[in-house]
């Protein structure tokens, strides 16, 4: 096996470059202050945001989450988070794009039951031609189909993330095999989006060969968000360095001692 | 006029008002947000060269917390 290290270990996703390879999204927090420190204890520079009407009500003067999370630190990626259709995912990443003065990495999601929150990956697709069409680099978010990922792959997709169970589930990955033949599969990063609950879960996606996870619930929705963000941290850091030293082959039912048979006191 | 705003209707004493009229009078210019007027999006530099009439239909949008 070829010996591999952590030089130069970068996550490159349409020519950017980045060293963290969690990512986070920004809601679900008691507050910003927060969401700050949870994301800046996470390691993360990937944040997700999602776009909404803005409220015209009182108190337009309060800080919004943009203030707490400065963009000379973190890169956003705007979301398409409730969306159902490809027209609808479409119109929110143009405004998101304007409100964002042209940025142009997002995460496309189309989902297609309110229960579930299943992608469909079909408006997935019709929207992803579009958006890439249009400039847009586009992180995908979609199901654990390696023919569906494979496709999202050769219409330009910069990165693919299938779900590793549903959304807020905390229910961890389901189907590592689906993960490791489209790990296997693809050229572009792979990123697990959704379902991770705990470390062991983001170590576990890393081991597979992923080149990233995001996650929002399983930080966000913990007793400490903070203390588990610093925990998911290093679960990425220890599933990846995993995965890069290679791991020793199992034997089946055939035990191995570590120390020395010879010279045993008889 | 009336126009409708994120949903909600809202009148205005002049007939017709400029996208920098509408977010000053909403009071939100040092926020970040992006408009769509009748579905399509004003770009910033625009925002003194468009005309919003009776009957117009506006989003005004901004990032909030999201996974």
């Amino acid at each position: 096996m070829d010996k591999r290290d952590l030089k130069n270990d970068e996550l490159v996703i349409a020519g950017r470059i980045f060293n963290s390879r969690l990512l986070v999204g920004t809601g679900k927090y008691n507050d910003f202050k927060e969401t700050r420190s949870a994301i800046e204890k996470s390691g993360a520079e990937i944040v997700t945001v999602a776009i909404r009407r803005t409220n015209l009500g009182q108190n337009q003067q309060e800080p919004s989450l943009l203030d707490f999370l400065p963009p000379d630190k973190f890169t956003y990626l705007p979301n398409t988070a409730g969306c159902y259709s490809a027209d609808d995912a479409i119109r929110t990443l143009r405004l998101a794009r304007e409100l964002l003065g042209g940025h142009t990495l997002v995460k496309l999601e189309v989902l297609g039951d309110s229960d579930t929150l299943y992608p469909n990956v079909l408006e997935t697709i019709a929207a992803a031609k579009v958006l890439i069409k249009e400039g847009f680099d586009v992180m995908v978010y979609t199901s654990d189909d390696p023919i569906v990922a494979q496709q999202l792959e050769d219409i330009g997709c910069c990165a693919v993330m299938p779900l590793a169970s549903l959304i807020g589930s905390g229910m961890g990955i389901l189907n590592p095999h689906n993960l490791e033949i489209i790990i296997n599969k693809l050229t572009v990063p792979v990123i697990v989006d959704a379902g991770v609950g705990t470390a062991s879960d983001a170590a576990i996606a890393m081991e597979l060969g992923c080149d990233g996870v995001l996650m929002n619930t399983a930080i966000a929705a913990a007793g400490n968000p903070i203390l588990m963000a610093g925990a998911m941290r290093k679960g990425i850091e220890a599933g990846r360095e995993a995965f890069l030293a290679g791991r020793m082959n199992k034997k089946l039912y055939s035990a191995s001692p570590s120390s020395p048979t010879k010279g045993l006191i008889k | 006029m009336k126009i409708v705003i994120n949903g909600i209707e809202k009148e205005f004493k002049k007939n017709k008002i400029t996208p920098q009229d509408l977010v000053n009078s909403l009071k939100i210019t040092g926020q970040r947000y992006a408009i769509e007027h009748n579905g399509e999006i004003i770009p910033r530099s625009d925002f003194s060269e468009r005309d919003i009439r009776d009957g117009d239909m506006l989003e005004i949008v901004g990032a909030v917390g999201g996974g």
